[in-house]
């Protein structure tokens, strides 16, 4: 971090980081892999279970590193995945 | 993560219809997706909107969305949307349809469309070849492309159809890949938002049909075609914004304001009847 940024920023106990909750409808997935492979975070992969059309749907690594840029709600061609904003006051 | 819930955009789809036909890979969902998110994000009223498409596999999203729509015959999408529009301009129309159905069998209705200047709206997927008719060359696949018409390669110069849309008269005129959704989206929302003749060329991958004889065997690898060849240039010249495999410039080409054929024609209607009636 550099030097001037030294300090806590003043408003750290009011604002909080957004956590995201990423909703993935797994039979509806056709497993084009668009939504893993153009996530900016890698906070999606390919899982090994097999879905009602035969592909693998994919699978959360750590929603942590997710920064709510709902670039694979966007992107994904089959309406099979969202992200929401996680709406808790403390402790998640 | 949670229990899979209801996607939030469903409203403005019909969900017995979901999910859709078109195969994994495909760019035809992007598009529908990208265009219900600009609903979305306007609230457009769904009983003000008729969706026009054509024949082709993008010619199914007029039966996804919800809202009044007409499949209409190969070609002619713009005729019936022309119609519609003259019977009831205060509805926004907006036609989605390919780009065989739209240049090749519908060629001379986009042409005279755009230069009338009717206030419709088209979205064409440009998926370079007849998808849903197993691959035939079309007016817009690359020179040496490989379809299943032209195994040893295209020799048909391409349709440049910014360059066409432009030349004819079209107010708005941009390019967009699938791959720029976010752009897209603005682009979708700024076509709904303006008057007269608008038009959007979205490059869109077709891995199952075209993409298999071209080396580009998933959506993916078609995505990161567009991905490494994709140039933004915003306002310029469209003539030299031809697709090739090295390069596909994208962007807004053209963004000019011109008086529309219905707002001059109810004009005249109404100049002409108040004569009569003096």
């Amino acid at each position: 971090m550099p030097e001037r940024l030294w300090r806590t920023p003043l408003d750290v106990e009011k604002i909080s980081r957004p956590k995201a909750e990423i909703y993935i409808l797994k039979d509806q997935c056709k497993g084009c892999g668009f939504c893993i492979h153009y996530c900016p975070k890698k906070v999606l992969e390919e899982s090994d279970e097999i879905n009602a059309r035969g592909v693998h749907p994919p699978r959360v690594v750590d929603e942590k590193n997710c920064v709510l840029c709902s670039f694979c709600t966007a992107v994904c061609p089959d309406f099979a995945i969202f992200v929401k904003e996680k709406q808790c006051k403390d402790g998640c | 993560m949670m229990e899979a819930v209801e996607h939030p955009l469903l409203k403005y789809l019909r969900a017995a219809m979901i999910p859709h036909i078109w195969c994994s890979g495909c760019g035809n969902g992007i598009i529908l997706n990208a265009f219900v998110h600009a609903l979305d994000e306007l609230q457009i009223d769904l009983n003000k909107l008729v969706v026009v498409s054509g024949i082709g596999c993008i010619g199914r999203a007029a039966g996804y969305i919800n809202a009044d729509s007409f499949h209409t015959t190969h070609g002619r999408p713009i005729a019936f949307a022309t119609g519609v529009k003259l019977a009831k301009p205060e509805l926004e129309v907006v036609v989605i349809s390919g780009d065989g159905d739209l240049f090749a069998i519908g060629g001379n209705h986009f042409i005279h469309a755009a230069r009338r200047n009717i206030g419709i709206k088209v979205i064409c997927a440009n998926n370079f070849n007849y998808g849903m008719t197993g691959g035939q060359v079309g007016p817009t696949t690359p020179l040496e492309a490989l379809t299943t018409t032209t195994p040893y390669g295209n020799i048909e110069h391409p349709f440049n159809l910014v360059h066409l849309a432009a030349a004819s008269g079209a107010t708005y005129v941009a390019r967009w890949t699938t791959l720029h959704v976010r752009m897209l989206t603005a682009s979708i929302k700024k076509l709904l938002q303006r008057k007269g003749f608008s038009f959007i060329e979205v490059v869109s991958p077709c891995p199952e049909i075209y993409g298999r004889h071209n080396k580009m065997r998933t959506g993916l690898e078609m995505m990161e075609w567009f991905r490494e060849a994709s140039v933004i240039a915003n306002f310029s010249d469209p003539a030299k914004a031809e697709i090739t495999p090295e390069k596909i410039v994208v962007g807004e080409f053209v963004d000019i304001e011109k008086p529309t054929y219905e707002q001059l024609l109810y004009e005249k209607m109404a100049k002409l009847m108040k004569e009569e009636s003096e």
